[in-house]
C-alpha cells in the first residue's frame, strides 16, 4: 500500500517534470547555501585552528612590559616562575635591534632575540641547517648565532654561512645554525631574525631584562590554575602594578576563537534556513495547485473505495519526495559551492556526515510540514463536490 | 431472490444559506439481487441525488438505507470508502477516466485500493478490458478511445471490483444513439449474468432495456408496473 502511493507520488513528479523541479528551486537553494556556508566555515575554522596549534595550544605567554622601575623580567624571576607545577619549560625572550657586520657588509636594524634550548624544543622544524642553540650555549654564555633566511641571502649569498663569524654590535659570534624559512603572518616571522643565547644577550647586548616568557606547560587542562600561579609570582616581581605585564593562555585563545567560528556558522546556517522555509512555502503552494487541478481524480479515487488516509499518504508522500529530492539536489550542489570556494579561499575541504543528514533531515521535515496540511485538506474532500466540479 | 438494497423513507435536504431544500421526499425502494433496474426522470429531478446515497456518496438527511443487510446510517469514513470500493461500482455521466492513465491503469485504478498484489490486479484487469471487448486497446489513452470505447472502459472500471451493484448515472447520455445501443447489450449482457443493474436516465427509450422502470419526479418516485 505504501508502495502504490509512493508509485502514484513519483509519477505524478515526473508527470509534470518542469513544474516539480522550479517547486524543489526553492529547497535546492535553501539547502545547497546551508551546506555551502556550514562546510566553508567548517573548513576555516579547521585551517584556522590548526595554524594557531603550531604556535602552540599549550603554552602560555607572557609580556613584560615593565615600569620605570623594573624594565622586564629578570633571571631570578625566570627561576621563581620555573617553580610553579606543571610547568615543562620556559622559554625567555630578550630582544634588541641592532647592526650586524660579515666581513665588508653590514645590515642595519636587525632584530637579535635571545631565546634558550626550549624554543628549539618547542619546534622541531625550525630549523634548516647546523645546530640550534643547547644547553652548554646558554650556561657557558657562548657566542653564537642561528640566523634567519633573509639574513643568509642577504649577507652570504652563495657562501655557507655555517662556522663563519657573524659580527652583532661590535663582538663576533660564530654561526651555528640557520632557520628555515617561516612563512605565515609577518608578524610571527623569523627570516629577518638572528638567534643567540638568551645569557649572553644580557651580558653583551645591553638589553638588561627579559621581555616575553613562553610558557610550556605539562597539562594544559591545568591551564588557569598555572595562570593564577604566574600572575603571583609577576605580582610579587613587579609589586602588584599589574599594567606591568599580561599573560595570554594561547589555549583559551583558540578555544574562543573556535567558539567563535561556530556560533558564525550557526548563524549563517540559520540565515540560509530562512530561504529553506521559502521553498516549504513553494512546495505548499504547488500541493495546493496540484490538488485543485486534481479535485476530480482526488473525487473519483475516493468514490472508487480510497479512505481518507490513503488520499492523505498520497499527497504527503508527494511533498516529501520533492523535498528530499530537492535536499538531495542542494546536497550535490552545496558541497560542489563548497568545494569550488575552499579551493580558492585555499582551505582544507571537508565534508561531514552530520551535515548530509541534517540538509537531508531538515528537507524532509520541511516537506512533512508544509505537506500536511495541503494532504489533510485533500483527504477531505467531498467526493460528490470533487466529482461534480468537472 | 435476495434483497440486497432497501430504502425506507429516505429524505434528503440541501440547505442553501437558512433555506432548507427538500430533494428527495420519502422515497422507499426495495431492489433483489440481479435485477435490472432503471431510475428515469427528467432534469432536476433528484436522480443523481438518489445515486449518490445509493453508492454511499452521500448520507440521506432521513430514513433508513440497508445495504447487502448493513445499516449504512453511523457508518464512518472509513467504513463508507470500504462499502463503495468492495459493493458498488460507478459509471460516472462524464466516464471519469484519468486523461493521464492508460485504459489498463484506469481499469486498474478500483483495485489498488482492495489490497491485492500488482500481478493479479494485472490479470484481472484485462481479463475484463477483454470481456468488454477492449483488448486491442490496454495501453490507450482515453483520447485516443472513442466515447463508446471510453464508456465501455468506465464499465469495465465499474465492474472490475466484481461489485454487489452496478451504478450507471446516464450511461449514454455523452453516445450517439448506436453507440449507446451496444452499451445497453452490454448492460444487457452483464445482467445476464446475474448482475444487479440500476441505470439512470431521462431517455424513455434506454429505459425499456431494463426489467424493472422506477419513475422520479421532483423528488417522489412512482412505480407503474409495465414491462
Ligand atoms: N449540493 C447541492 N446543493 C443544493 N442543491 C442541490 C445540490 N445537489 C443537487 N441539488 C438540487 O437537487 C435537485 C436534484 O438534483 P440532481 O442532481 O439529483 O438532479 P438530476 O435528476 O440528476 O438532474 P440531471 O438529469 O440534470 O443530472 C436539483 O434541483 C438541484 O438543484
Ligand atoms: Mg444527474
Amino acid at each position: 500500500m505504501l508502495w502504490e502511493s509512493i508509485r502514484m507520488s513519483w509519477e505524478n513528479i515526473i508527470t509534470n517534470k518542469l513544474r516539480s523541479f522550479l517547486t524543489m528551486l526553492g529547497i535546492v537553494i535553501g539547502v545547497a547555501s546551508i551546506i555551502a556556508l556550514i562546510t566553508i566555515v567548517q573548513g576555516a575554522t579547521n585551517s584556522i585552528s590548526q595554524q594557531v596549534t603550531t604556535l602552540g595550544a599549550n603554552k602560555i605567554t607572557v609580556n613584560a612590559m615593565g615600569t620605570p622601575l623594573k624594565q622586564g623580567l629578570n633571571e631570578e624571576d625566570m627561576k621563581n616562575i620555573s617553580k610553579i607545577e606543571n610547568i615543562k619549560g620556559l622559554s625567555p625572550t630578550v630582544s634588541t635591534k641592532t647592526n650586524i657586520v660579515y666581513q665588508d657588509e653590514i645590515k642595519e636594524d636587525v632584530t637579535v632575540q635571545g631565546k634558550n634550548e626550549v624554543y628549539f624544543q618547542s619546534n622541531t622544524s625550525m630549523l634548516q641547517s647546523g645546530r640550534s642553540i643547547n644547553i652548554l650555549d646558554i650556561q657557558s654564555k657562548n657566542q653564537v648565532a642561528v640566523i634567519g633566511q633573509d639574513i643568509v641571502t642577504a649577507l652570504f649569498y652563495g657562501v655557507n654561512p655555517l662556522g663563519k663569524n657573524l659580527i652583532i654590535n661590535g663582538t663576533a659570534y660564530k654561526i651555528i645554525g640557520t632557520l628555515a624559512p617561516s612563512s605565515g603572518f609577518s608578524a610571527t616571522s623569523n627570516n629577518e631574525t638572528v638567534v643567540i643565547p638568551y645569557t649572553t644577550a644580557l651580558r653583551s647586548l645591553g638589553v638588561k631584562s627579559i621581555t616575553a616568557l613562553d610558557i610550556y606547560l605539562v597539562d594544559t587542562t591545568m591551564a588557569d590554575d598555572t595562570v593564577l600561579d604566574i600572575k603571583g609570582i609577576l605580582n610579587a616581581a613587579f609589586n602588584y602594578k599589574d599594567n606591568a605585564y599580561s599573560v595570554f593562555n594561547m589555549g583559551d585563545i583558540i578555544a574562543s576563537f573556535q567558539s567563535m567560528m561556530s556560533m558564525m556558522s550557526l548563524l549563517l546556517g540559520g540565515i540560509a534556513a530562512i530561504s529553506l522555509v521559502v521553498g516549504g512555502i513553494g512546495i505548499m503552494n504547488m500541493m495546493l495547485v496540484s490538488i485543485t487541478e486534481r479535485t476530480t481524480e482526488i473525487g473519483l479515487r475516493k468514490a472508487l473505495g480510497a479512505t481518507p488516509n490513503r488520499i492523505q499518504a498520497q499527497f504527503l508522500i508527494e511533498s516529501i519526495f520533492l523535498s528530499i529530492f530537492g535536499g538531495l539536489i542542494g546536497l550535490i550542489l552545496g558541497s560542489l559551492i563548497a568545494y569550488i570556494a575552499s579551493t580558492l579561499i585555499g582551505v582544507a575541504y571537508s565534508m561531514q556526515i552530520s551535515t548530509i543528514f541534517l540538509a537531508v533531515g531538515f528537507s524532509a521535515v520541511v516537506g512533512i510540514i508544509f505537506g500536511y496540511m495541503p494532504a489533510r485538506r485533500a483527504s477531505r474532500l467531498n467526493p460528490i463536490d470533487a466529482l461534480r466540479s468537472l | 431472490m435476495t434483497e440486497i438494497l432497501k430504502m425506507e423513507n429516505i429524505c434528503k435536504s440541501y440547505f442553501m444559506g437558512e433555506e432548507e431544500f427538500e430533494v428527495l421526499h420519502n422515497v422507499s425502494l426495495s431492489i433483489r439481487s440481479g435485477e435490472f433496474l432503471s431510475l428515469l426522470g427528467p432534469s432536476g429531478s433528484g436522480k443523481s441525488t438518489m445515486m449518490n446515497i445509493t453508492g454511499c456518496l452521500d448520507v440521506p438527511s432521513s430514513g433508513k438505507y440497508y445495504l447487502s443487510g448493513n445499516d449504512i446510517d453511523g457508518l464512518n469514513e472509513v467504513e463508507l470508502a470500504k462499502i463503495r470500493n468492495k459493493e458498488i461500482g460507478f459509471v460516472f455521466q462524464s466516464f471519469q477516466l484519468l486523461p493521464r492513465m492508460t485504459a489498463l491503469q484506469n481499469v486498474e485504478l478500483p483495485l489498488i485500493y482492495t489490497g491485492l498484489s500488482p500481478s493479479e490486479r494485472k490479470k484481472r484487469t484485462k481479463a475484463i478490458l477483454e470481456r468488454v471487448g477492449l483488448a486491442d486497446k490496454l495501453n490507450s489513452l482515453p483520447n485516443q478511445l472513442s466515447g463508446g470505447q471510453q464508456q465501455r472502459v468506465a464499465i469495465a472500471r465499474a465492474i472490475v471490483t466484481e461489485p454487489t451493484i452496478l451504478l450507471a448515472d446516464e450511461p449514454t447520455g455523452a453516445l450517439d444513439q448506436k453507440t449507446g445501443i451496444q452499451v445497453m447489450e452490454l448492460f444487457e449482457e452483464l445482467n445476464r449474468d446475474n448482475r444487479t443493474i440500476i441505470m439512470i436516465t431521462h431517455d424513455q427509450n434506454i429505459a425499456r432495456h431494463a426489467n424493472r422502470i422506477v419513475r422520479i419526479l421532483d423528488g417522489y418516485l412512482t412505480e407503474r408496473e409495465e414491462p
